[in-house]
């Protein structure tokens, strides 16, 4: 499986992403420059978390303009797989691939620590190695990872399943204490925790490769 | 040209006699914007005049040091090809007219000292030193102080994408109008992919990269070498402001043109900007850098020729490139989206020649610049400034479980969660243990081994005694290392003292210099860099002596040993013994500070010797695998550290036994050094590895499930709860900032 992970300018975990799928997981892995419109012969997205274009304006709001992100949505509205991590969730709602919006911790601090997450559904690409119920001890690392939505568009994720993790101690102050959602097509998944930074013992947890391996399993049974 | 006044003279902060020096060394009146020039570069921030001479004493080169102090950072070799480069600078003055840009430029310097060198910043640690949070008059100022250079720190470093991984803070009123930021950064690359910062190759074109530049800053340096007074208010304009956006451009984009072959030099514009960058270039490459202003890309309009000279604008950098390979290195630029223009080139006159549209507006030669900076002998023939008595105040303790809970939530000794969940600690994810214990540690995956590192300071101790305070620090440093099992192979300092035109304080910093390279080279970790911070003084009064010392150590690559108690069912082993204390040299310690409120005596007594010995045993002890947690001894003695020990996720506590005729709050909470509590399964053979070593190891106790109690010959001293007090000791930071704590 060859998975693509952009690099904007201010991206910082694009190296994490590539090392944790590369040497963690054993695929291949490519960088996609935000500047180039051709994504190439990947089999999936990693939208990588930092501080793309320096989160001027808004978090993401300036990465939704550059030209790797139209080819991104060329490739999710293809059924293409597209996961998001902290920033990369940012920028998917600001991109309008996924509803809702993330705004300032209810602390109004930076907040770095390892959370728990319920695994809300299996139904997915990035989730289908994990059980419904099971708790993952995944990093958090973010200033604006609180999910708001209007009423109807947080009844409508739960009503269609859509609720990939939630926050078992509601760092953020997410609404319904979101951590993570899945598009209408289940195709795309933003989430603000880093599975990336949890592949390795060294790293204190490896429950990320759950996600990483469910995407690879859903690569493998695609035509 | 306005002619220079002595008025003019002074406002540049040079003594009558300096200008008479710069009048040889040209053989004539300087220009404005030379007097400028020089009074950035003859500043004590950048020539170090009053420490030169002292700092000569300190042992620089090692088997591991590839380059000592005089280039951006020191760099010592980690095997198979690989080196580190890193190094401690503080940001203190601006960080008290603006704690929060002051902080993150702070971060953005260091940062770019180490990625000059072509090394990738890998790691961030920090020193911060406040005035207390409850001070009657000062607190509300301090909290905001703090709360603006922690975010500060947290904006630059998480944006730019280093992860913060350690560092310590301690509060103390001698910081009420003089708060300290020294910020250490570590970076990792190849042993021949090392840059230096060179002009050499006549005609080689100079080019400037990065922001643009403005007035901001404009006299940093040299406000970095005064005093502050009343209406030091009034130099906000000169704190820069930081972009980390654009300094992780300069990153990538700075290592990609590295790449390339073509860079010959490069220096980055930090303290002292332009001028600084282009004198030190031409000045090491023993040759001349000539620039024309009209090229420097500016984001102001009107800027003179002096202010741009002395602009200190942050993320900039200046480069010597292989003539005729310039549009290779521009085209890096352009990815990136940066400025990257010649304005200049490189000559064999020796000379720094600045011409504005050809106009030549300064011309010194560079030596005297950057070389023949006034080099002062300040005298310093007084005992070392202190007002301490000697003698011990009368002190009983009512209640040992009381003085143990004022302890683990005064200041000092409280949880810093707080404060470091606004640092991303993992990010490149190599955190293999993050802050909140003795050391940190980050693995370099290129080369498969690991780097531990500790910061550590005591004012109350080098204040007590300079040169034995400073020997107790690169102590404890080094024992921080070898409780994660790693070996101490180099370090780097920062020196924070008040008006060095005191004697008393001119002598406070000799002896902390002399104890430094004692005990730097007693424990083979040689400075290979570093940073020195004078006249932190505000209204005549000046902090107490605070060096700080960085110290880096190597060990494999794996889970390392925890802090804390991992479960109950353990022998508690204490590592060096119980240690000896009388009352004169508990006046330093924590419980005099946060208890009795009170300092006097001197520091606790360090054995050198003995001190190896026992870093020596825990590292074996640890590294072969018998030690299920290891914490060393340090502020509030052996009580804190167990309770520090029982603060786990497991929340085992201990069961202790003692058995000294120590009085109970000499023997709970005296800092004696060379001590670590280790907690073991296999107690035979960690004490068989002590003895082997020549050091006690008793058996102390047992881990417990939930609670912390201590017994001196039947005697009940202490007994707690352990999640209670964890509760108290984490929730004293946010309670004394008033903070709303996350979940």
């Amino acid at each position: 499986m060859k998975f693509g992970v952009v690099v904007f300018p201010g991206s910082n975990c694009d190296h994490d992403a590539w090392y944790s799928v590369t040497a963690n997981l054993g695929e291949q892995a490519v960088f996609l420059w935000h500047d180039d419109p051709h994504l190439g012969d990947v089999d999936a997205v990693i939208l990588p978390g930092g501080f793309s274009y320096g989160d001027y304006l808004r978090c993401g709001a300036i990465a939704k303009f550059s030209p790797v992100m139209s080819a991104v949505k060329k490739f999710a509205a293809e059924g293409g797989l597209v996961l998001g991590i902290c920033n990369g969730f940012q920028i998917l709602v600001e991109s309008g691939l996924l509803p809702g919006a993330l705004v300032r911790n209810r602390n109004l601090k930076f907040i770095c620590r390892h959370v728990p997450l319920r695994v809300e559904t299996t139904n997915s690409p990035f989730t289908s190695a994990a059980e419904k119920g099971q708790v993952l001890r995944l990093p958090i690392a973010h200033g604006e990872g609180c999910y708001v939505a209007d009423e109807r568009t947080l009844d409508e994720l739960e009503a269609e399943d859509r609720v990939a993790f939630r926050y078992l101690e509601n760092v953020n102050g997410s609404q319904r204490s979101i951590a993570g959602i899945l598009n209408r097509g289940r195709n795309v998944l933003g989430m603000m925790p880093h599975p990336e930074r949890a592949t390795d013992p060294l790293m204190g947890s490896t429950d990320g490769l759950a996600i990483f391996r469910s995407m690879v399993a859903a690569m493998a049974t695609q035509p | 040209m306005s002619e220079i006044t002595p008025e003019i003279i002074e406002a540049h902060q040079l003594t009558p006699e300096e200008y008479e020096r710069i009048v040889a060394l040209l053989g004539r009146e300087p220009t404005l914007t030379e007097l400028g020039i020089f009074s950035v570069m003859w500043s004590e921030h950048c020539s170090y005049k009053s420490s030169r001479l002292h700092l000569k004493k300190l042992p620089t080169s090692g088997p591991r040091v590839l380059q000592g102090p005089g280039e951006n950072a020191g760099v010592i070799d980690i095997g198979g090809g690989w080196a580190v480069a890193f190094k401690i600078e503080s940001h203190n003055h601006p960080s008290f007219i603006e704690p929060f840009q002051g902080a993150a430029t702070g971060v953005g310097g260091i940062l770019r000292d180490i990625f000059t060198m072509g090394a990738r910043p890998i790691a961030v640690m920090d020193a911060l030193r406040f005035g207390p949070l409850d001070d009657p008059e000062a607190g509300p100022r301090n909290r905001r102080i703090l709360e603006g250079v922690v975010g500060g720190i947290a904006h630059y470093g998480n944006c730019f994408g280093v992860p913060t991984v350690g560092g310590e803070t301690v509060f103390d009123e001698c910081y009420n109008g003089n708060p300290l930021v020294n910020v250490f950064a570590l970076g990792v690359f190849k042993q021949d992919e090392i840059f230096l910062a060179r002009a050499c190759g006549l005609g080689n074109p100079v080019i400037y990269v990065g922001a643009k530049t403005g007035r901001d800053g404009i006299h940093g340096a040299s406000m970095a070498s005064a005093e502050f007074t009343e209406d030091s208010k009034q130099k906000r304009p000169n704190v820069q402001v930081g972009d980390p956006f654009l300094e992780k451009l300069l990153l990538e984009a700075c290592l990609e043109a590295m790449k390339t072959g073509a860079i010959v030099g490069i220096q980055d514009m930090g303290a002292a900007g332009l001028t600084c960058s282009t004198c030190e270039m031409g000045s090491r490459g023993g040759t001349g850098v000539e620039i024309d202003l009209q090229y420097v890309p500016q984001r102001e309009t009107g800027m003179t020729p002096y202010e741009i000279m002395l602009s200190e604008s942050q993320e900039r950098m200046l480069l010597v490139v292989e003539k005729g390979r310039e549009q290779e290195v521009f085209d890096v630029f352009k990815k990136w989206g940066l400025d990257a223009v010649a304005i200049g080139h490189v000559t064999g006159d020796g000379m720094l020649r600045v011409k504005d549209h050809g106009k030549v507006v300064a011309e010194i030669p560079s030596r005297a610049l950057a070389d023949e900076a006034p080099l002062y002998d300040r005298p310093h023939d007084v005992p070392p400034y202190r007002t301490a008595p000697m003698e011990a105040p009368e002190f009983s303790s009512q209640d040992l479980d009381a003085d143990l809970v004022t302890l683990a939530t005064s200041g000092d000794l409280c949880s810093k969660r707080w404060i470091w969940e606004q640092y991303d600690y993992m990010v490149r994810t190599n955190t293999v243990r993050g802050p909140g214990g003795d050391a940190a540690v980050i693995r370099i995956k290129e080369a498969g081994v690991s780097i531990a590192m500790s910061l550590d300071g005591n004012e109350r101790y080098c204040y007590l005694d300079p040169r034995e305070g400073a020997k107790l620090i690169v102590a404890e440093c080094c024992r921080n290392l070898a409780t994660v099992g790693a070996l101490p192979v180099a370090a780097t300092n920062n020196l924070n003292f008040g008006n060095p035109e005191r004697p008393e304080i001119m002598a406070q910093l000799v002896e902390s210099i002399e104890g430094l390279g004692e005990a730097c080279r007693f424990f083979e970790t040689p400075i290979t860099g570093g940073n020195v911070s004078l006249y932190n003084e505000t209204l005549g009064e000046p902090i107490r002596p605070s060096p700080v010392v960085g110290i880096v150590g190597l060990m494999e690559t794996g889970l390392p040993v925890a802090t804390e108690f991992p479960e109950a069912g353990l022998s508690v082993v204490l590592v060096g013994g119980l240690g000896e204390a009388d009352e004169t040299r508990f006046g330093g310690t924590q419980y005099a500070k946060a208890v009795l409120k009170k300092l006097w005596g001197l520091p606790p007594a360090l054995n050198m010797e003995f001190e190896r010995r026992v870093q020596a045993a825990v590292r074996e002890i640890v590294r072969t695998g018998l030690a299920e947690s290891a914490h060393d001894l340090s502020g509030g003695g052996l009580a804190m550290a167990l309770a520090e020990c029982s603060f786990g996720p497991s929340a085992a506590g201990a069961e202790i036994r003692l058995d000294s005729p120590l009085r109970p709050e000499l023997l709970l909470f005296h800092e004696g050094p060379s001590r670590v509590l280790v907690s073991t399964a296999q107690v035979d053979e960690v004490r068989r590895i002590a003895e082997k070593h020549g050091v006690p190891a008793p058996v102390i106790g047992a881990t417990v499930a939930g609670r912390l109690t201590i017994e001196n010959r039947g005697v009940r001293l202490i007994d707690q709860d352990v999640r209670r007090l964890r509760e108290q000791w984490e929730e004293a930071l946010p309670s004394k900032l008033g903070a709303h704590v996350a979940v």
